[in-house]
């Protein structure tokens, strides 16, 4: 496969110009609006693998700990997140129930299996179904954000029901280490580049 | 100026105002027992801070306010600077960010959070929404009309070049060092 690397091409990561790559050993910038150019993101699978093994650290206690704290009346509840779901559906709003479920479980989870396996793949050299693996790899860059749904849902909760001495709610320790897998898994797929997904050695697909 | 441009001007002037109205502007209040309680964006990120949370709230206070706001700023900056018919340099910097804090502003997300949190909170109490949600509601319309009518390789066309001389004396001290 014809790629601009081969021709001796690289396009401007921040304004999308065409541009000659610099000699071997040098670094081009972009002459147009002097961004440093590279053919491929710098270290991309080092950054990307080290994000995603942050975010799964970060994932059990995201879990693992309660991420709201309901005074009520003298009695204290913990929630989890997957206790929040489960609270929700019994209360009988099962389609709530379902989208955070599906933003606060499966949008993470889904993003860190992707990535992986991507990664997994790209390391091996596969070049095979790379149509699906680009798609794939929109799909997580689209949906990461959503998964911030529950750190909204819970900062306004919280900001909502303070009517002390009567009923308070407040954040638990999970709530941070849920916010950094958001946010690490979404600099994981910023740092991830695409272009690696069509690369096998020396640039051709059959 | 090409008219997605001054579209997108149109557009990006009434995301000011409406962002500064979901700001200042209660966003839902509660009533339970004769006693009344409501908040707003900032109070959000403001009570995670009061509760212990100061990174969480950092969060919050980042991809609900501070992205957005500086998304419009940097919006219409640019889009200022592109009237005339070679854009300045310096605009390429500016461009360059808006695409970051595009993806950083949150604000479809806190409207989604907002209405479960509202839907959650009316099982234990009396809960209403306020103006700031409509506003909410109508800039999670407006930034993708924004984003959509933006058309950013048109005015890198017109921009003006990093100067050769700047570049070469970069790749020198580069050199050199």
């Amino acid at each position: 496969m014809l790629s601009a690397a081969n021709l001796g091409l690289v396009g401007c990561d921040a304004c999308s110009l065409v541009c000659v790559s610099a000699p071997s050993g040098e670094q081009g910038f972009c002459p147009r609006c002097g961004e440093a150019l590279h053919s491929r993101r710098k270290h991309a699978l080092q950054r990307s693998w080290g994000l995603i093994i942050a975010a799964l650290l970060c994932y059990i206690p995201a879990n693992a700990l309660p991420v709201l704290r309901t005074n009520m009346l003298g009695s204290t509840e913990d929630d989890t997140i997957l206790g929040g779901v489960v609270l929700l559906y019994n209360s009988g709003s099962w389609p709530l129930a379902l989208i955070v479920l599906v933003a606060s479980v499966a949008i993470p989870l889904g993003k860190l299996i992707a990535l992986s396996y991507l990664l997994l793949q790209v390391q091996r050299g596969r070049v095979t179904s790379t149509r699906d693996k680009t798609k794939l790899f929109r799909v997580v860059e689209v949906i990461g954000k959503w998964s911030m749904l529950d750190v909204f849902v819970d900062a306004y909760t919280v900001a909502m029901v303070q009517l002390q001495p009567l009923m308070s709610v407040e954040p638990g320790p999970g709530i941070v280490f849920f916010a950094a897998v958001v946010v690490l898994t979404v600099l994981a797929a910023e740092y991830f580049d695409p272009r690696l997904i069509w690369d096998a050695e020396g640039g051709v697909v059959p | 100026m090409p008219s997605g441009l001054s579209r997108c001007a149109a557009l990006t002037a009434t995301a000011i105002v409406l962002l500064l109205l979901a700001n200042m502007t209660p966003l839902m209040s509660l009533s339970v027992l004769g006693r009344n309680s409501s908040t707003t964006i900032l109070n959000g990120a403001v009570q995670m801070w009061h509760q212990g949370q100061p990174i969480a709230a950092a969060i919050i206070a980042f991809c609900a306010i501070i992205a957005p706001g500086a998304f419009l700023t940097a919006m219409a900056a640019v889009l200022n600077a592109a009237r005339r018919p070679t854009v300045p340099a310096w605009t390429s910097e500016i461009l360059r960010w808006t695409r970051y804090l595009h993806a950083w502003s949150l604000i479809e997300v806190m409207l989604l959070g907002l209405l479960v949190s509202l839907v959650k909170i009316a099982q234990l109490a009396r809960v209403g929404a306020d103006i700031g949600i409509f506003a909410v509601g109508a800039l999670t319309v407006l930034f993708p009309l924004i984003v959509a009518n933006f058309d950013a390789a048109e005015i890198w066309s017109r921009i003006e070049w990093v100067a050769q001389a700047d570049t070469a004396a970069r790749r020198g001290s580069d050199a050199r060092s």
